[in-house]
Order: C-alpha cells, then structure tokens, then sequence
C-alpha cells in the first residue's frame, strides 16, 4: 500500500513555542487513518501544518509524490485537500447554499453529489437557505464536512468531528466517514473517542508532546488491551 | 448552477434592524425639536447628502480593515489626491463648468470623476505593493506606516499644486435648489444623494450576488478558511484595496465640489470622520458604515442646527454612545 500523504521529521514552531518535534508518519492511500492524543499534543497543529496555515519550520510534506511544505496554503488545497477544522470554521454570514459554492471553487454545484450528501445529511437541505449561522452545532459541523467532500477530494484532513455532538449525530457522521472512503477518499482524522475512532479507522497514530509513539493498524490495537490501556493512557485520559 | 428546491418554511434567521431604524427615528425626533418642517427638510436633506458622501469614502475602508485586518490611516491621502485629481479636468475647462446647460456640465464632471477615481485607485495598487504588504499582521508598524504616507501625500500635493486653497465652483446648473412650496432642496445635495445611493446598492449587489462578493463576505469572517477552501485571499484584497481606493478618490471629487474648494488638508481631516464612521458600523460591516455615515452627518446638521456649540464635539460624543450600546459598532462581523 503506497502513502498519499507522508510527513518526515516535520517540527513546527507556533511563534517562539516550538510545537512539533520531528513528526514522521504516512498515510496510505485510499484508508481512514485515526491521528490519537490527549489536549495539547499537537494533532490540530500537524493537519495545519500539512494545510500550510502553521508552515513547518523544517522536515518534509509530501503529496503524491510532490513537495508541499514550502506551499501556500490555497495552491496546496487545489492540489485536491479538503480540510474541516477543528473549529469548523463555516461562514455564518453565508447561507449553506453560498458556503458550499465557494467551497466548489471553479466547479458548479453537483445535482447528484448533493444528493449524496443530503443522504446523510438531511438538515442541509432543510436549511440550504439559511445563514449559516443560524444553523446548531451539529449541522454547522455537517455543513463544515460537506463543504470539504462538495467535490471528489483526494484527501480529507478532519479536526475532531465529532466533539460535543448528539450520538445521533456521530453516528451519521460514521456512516459518512465510511461513504466518502468507498468513493475512494483517504482520510486523516483527528478523534479523542477511542470507541469512536476503533470504528472509523483502518489504522491509527498517536501523537504525543509532537511526537509520533505509535502507529500500527486499528484492527491490532483493538485486539491488544494492554497497549490500549498505555496509550490510552497517553492518549485518551483526558478526554474521559 | 444548482437551485434545489426552496426548503419547507422555516423560522427566518432573524434580522437585526434596530441600526437601520435609528437614523429614521433621529430624523423624526428631531423634527419636534426643529419646529420648522422646511428647516427640517432642508437639514434632513442636507444629512442624508453629506451622509452619502462620507459612506462613499468610508465604504473601502472598511472591507480593508475586515478583510485583512489592516488599519489604514492613510486613506484620506485617496481622498485628497481624487480632488485634486479631478482639478485637473474641472479648471481648465472651466468653460464648461459655467455653461448653463447640464449636459455640458455632466460631459466634464463625468471624466473629472473617472480621472479622479483611476489616479487614486492606481495610487492604491501602489501603497499596497510598497506600504502595506511590508507591514502586514503589524498593527503599530501599519499606523506609523500609512500616517507617514499620508503626510508625504499632503505635502507631495503641496509641493505640486502650492499650499493654497484652490477654488472649485460647481457647475451652473447644479447650483442652486428646487423648490417646493417652502421648502428649497440643493440640486447639488440631490446628485449626491443619487451617485451614494448608485454606489451602495453596486456594493450590495457586488457582494451579495456575485462569488467575488461572495469570497469577501467570507474573506471578513475568516480569511484562513477561504485560504484554506483554495482561494489566494491577497490578489482579493488588493482588488478591494484598489476598489476602495478608487471610491475614496470619487468621494473626494464630490465633497470637494459640495465644498467648492480643495486643499490638501482635506485628507488629513475626513481620515478622522471616515474612521469614526467605520468604527460607528463595525469593522468590516458595509450595512454599518452606511449607517453610521448617516448618523454621523445627521448629529453633524441637526446638531450643528440646534446646539452649534457641540459641532466639534458631536461626532466623538455619538460614537462614544453607539459604543456604550454595541462595543464593537452597530454590525460586529469579523469575529476578531
Ligand atoms: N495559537 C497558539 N499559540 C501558541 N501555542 C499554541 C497555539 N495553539 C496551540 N498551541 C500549543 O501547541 C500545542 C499543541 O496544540 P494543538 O492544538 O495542536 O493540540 P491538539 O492535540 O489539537 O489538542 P486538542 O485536543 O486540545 O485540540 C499545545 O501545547 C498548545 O498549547
Ligand atoms: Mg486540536
């Protein structure tokens, strides 16, 4: 299995606070990877490093085979990134409909990709009209991952999608996650939830003080308690 | 482009409408106050004129600072530099500013206004290549930075044009006023009633009905999100800079006009009123600064009027209270 995304002794510094300490891992193509850890230990910071908006002050990013560290942020979401951020992020001002037409780009909205879309997402055609601010969380995160699969994307990088939802919500959420994989998306996704992210993921990475300390297949961590219980321990402790 | 269906009918996001309320409620108080109603007319009038004018300088500003965070204190130098731009066209075809036929008149103001607007737009593209992309995300280096450019601006037009005040008659048949009855309405004050008017809603229209707005409208709320979507948010915000530099020039040429002079010290004042006027509305906020351009010359004119004691003071005084009201101006829409 080839990686679409690999990073290589990345270190990142967010002013004089030194972030990432040399972060090594791949993601290979067309699986779910689950980046795990506890507050604080850099996983929000790695998927902005790899979106440009906390350039890596040394190491290596690559992108199917092409350099991006040095890119700007817009060139390296048009070389097909979708990217939901932690803090969602939707424009508020800007009905659903108008949020994902810039999130298009230069394509127009797709009849059938939409409705693919509302498939798990009803509330979105519900309020297609509506500001998007006016929307809850749950569906602001729903527009939020919306805006970043509104067109066929090689990658996703998500930022704890499912943080404060309903369990409603995180299943639709789920069975979305499973959906944009077999359209044949590779996904990065950040997740406190070890339940949730066992059922998302193909395999798994721990992040640590901006260190990778684990990273194997999902399937064997969820076999093995022992490792579970020390990097969860790492890990997921504070999120309990 | 898709249009699904309109979904089933849904609670409306309310619309906050107060501040647009508030300058028609200051007009009708004030009408008691007056007591004349051709006094009244004519100062309601004369607001709404100077209003426009103001908003038309204003209006760049504005998306500049919500847009990419940056203070220009130098934007009346695009103010001035338009007026004495538009000089250049209006004096020496002085002839045809004082022929009494409108079309004659039109046929110099027009270019006049153009001319005015290209030079300062064009000044903009260069301010923001030199000045301001040294010093972006810098606030302190932005304020010495533009306030420097806006000194060498007044005395580079200094320089060229001599430190005089240099007369700028209107054209003859926008002198003068209709009259109605008793009451007698400026011609001059109705034009530029029309041309803000014009400008405003191609704003709106700009912003609310094309991607391009779309993208600024976004851009204002979160710029590393639109950056992030794909979109190079510098090559949008020198467009609005050079838009909004181009507007100042316009405004510039107008109020000169409603003046009849010009002087470079223009710049230097309306910074000050265009900057109360923007922080009135809320940074970023285009509904807001034409709001607040309207309140700002209607407590000019009313109060001018009743208290003219307080003309100095009356533009801090309603800031200050729009501010105890809504901290961060009538519309807060960038989230910073
Ligand atoms: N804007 C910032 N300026 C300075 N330091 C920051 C900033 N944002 C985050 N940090 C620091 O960088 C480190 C990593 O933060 P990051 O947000 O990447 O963690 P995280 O793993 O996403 O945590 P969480 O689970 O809380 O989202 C933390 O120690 C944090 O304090
Ligand atoms: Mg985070």
């Amino acid at each position: 299995m080839t990686d679409l995304l690999t990073l290589s002794g990345v270190h990142t510094h967010i002013g004089s606070y030194h972030v990432l300490h040399g972060v090594d891992f791949g993601v290979p193509a067309g699986q779910t990877t689950m980046l795990l850890g506890r507050n604080g230990a850099g996983k929000t910071t790695t998927l902005r490093t790899i979106m440009g908006l906390w350039p890596a002050s040394s190491g290596q990013v690559t992108l199917a085979g092409q350099r991006i560290e040095q890119r700007a942020t817009p060139d390296i979401a048009r070389l097909g990134i979708g990217y939901v951020p932690e803090s969602m992020a939707v424009f508020s001002d800007l009905t659903v409909k108008e949020n994902l037409i810039l999130a298009a780009r230069d394509a127009a909205l797709d009849d059938s990709r939409l409705e693919w879309i509302f498939g798990f997402f009803p509330a979105l055609r519900r309020f297609w009209l509506s500001r998007a601010g006016s929307l809850s969380g749950g569906q602001k995160q729903m527009l939020s991952i919306a805006r970043a699969i509104v067109e066929p994307r090689q990658l996703l990088l998500i930022d704890e999608p499912t943080k404060g939802l309903a369990p409603a919500i995180v299943v639709a959420l789920i069975e979305c996650f499973a959906e944009i994989k077999r359209r044949g998306a590779t996904i990065l996704l950040v997740e406190q939830n070890f339940n949730v992210a066992q059922q998302i993921g193909d395999s798994v990475l721990v992040i640590d003080n901006g260190r990778i300390v684990h990273r194997g297949d999902m399937a064997a961590l969820a076999k093995d308690t022992a490792l579970q219980e020390h990097l969860l321990g790492l890990s997921l402790e504070a999120h309990q | 482009m898709t249009d699904l269906a309109a979904p089933e009918a849904l609670p409306k996001p309310k619309r906050d409408l107060l501040p647009v309320l508030l300058p028609v409620i200051l007009a009708l108080a004030m009408a008691p106050l007056i007591g004349s109603a051709s006094s009244w007319v004519t100062l309601t009038v004369a607001s709404l004129a100077m209003g426009m004018m103001i908003f038309i300088m204003a209006s760049g500003l504005t998306l500049v600072f919500g847009l990419m965070d940056v203070l220009n204190f130098g934007h009346g130098a695009f103010i001035a530099v338009g007026a004495y731009v538009a000089t250049l066209v209006l004096l020496p075809l002085a002839g045809w500013v004082q022929a009494d036929s409108l079309l004659l008149n039109l046929a110099v103001l027009a270019p006049a206004a153009l001319l005015a607007m290209a030079v300062s737009g064009a000044l903009g593209l260069v301010v923001e290549r030199v000045l301001i992309l040294a010093v972006y995300g810098q606030h302190l280096k932005q304020i010495l930075m533009t306030t420097g450019g806006l000194i060498v601006a007044e005395q580079a037009l200094y320089a060229l044009w001599g430190p005089q005040i240099i007369p700028l008659p209107l054209p003859t048949s926008l002198r003068g006023s209709f009259i109605i009855g008793d009451i007698a309405i400026a011609k001059y004050r109705l034009l530029a009633m029309l041309v803000g008017l014009v400008v405003f809603l191609g704003i709106q229209l700009v912003l609310n009905r094309t991607k391009i707005g779309l993208l600024i409208r976004a851009g204002v709320e979160n710029r590393e999100m639109v950056e992030a979507l794909g979109y190079r948010i510098r090559r949008l915000f020198l467009g609005v800079f050079m838009v909004g530099s181009a507007l100042a020039g316009l405004g510039g040429t107008m109020w000169a006009l409603y003046r009849e002079q010009v002087h470079a010290s223009m710049g230097n004042d309306l910074t000050v009123l265009v900057f109360i006027v923007v922080i009135i509305g809320g940074l970023g906020s285009i509904g807001g600064c034409f709001i607040g351009a309207l309140l700002v010359a209607m407590v000019a004119n009313y109060g001018g009027f009743l208290v003219p004691k307080l003309a100095l003071v009356s533009n801090i005084l309603l800031m200050v209270a729009i501010l105890m009201w809504r901290p961060r101006g009538l519309y807060a829409v960038t989230s910073r």
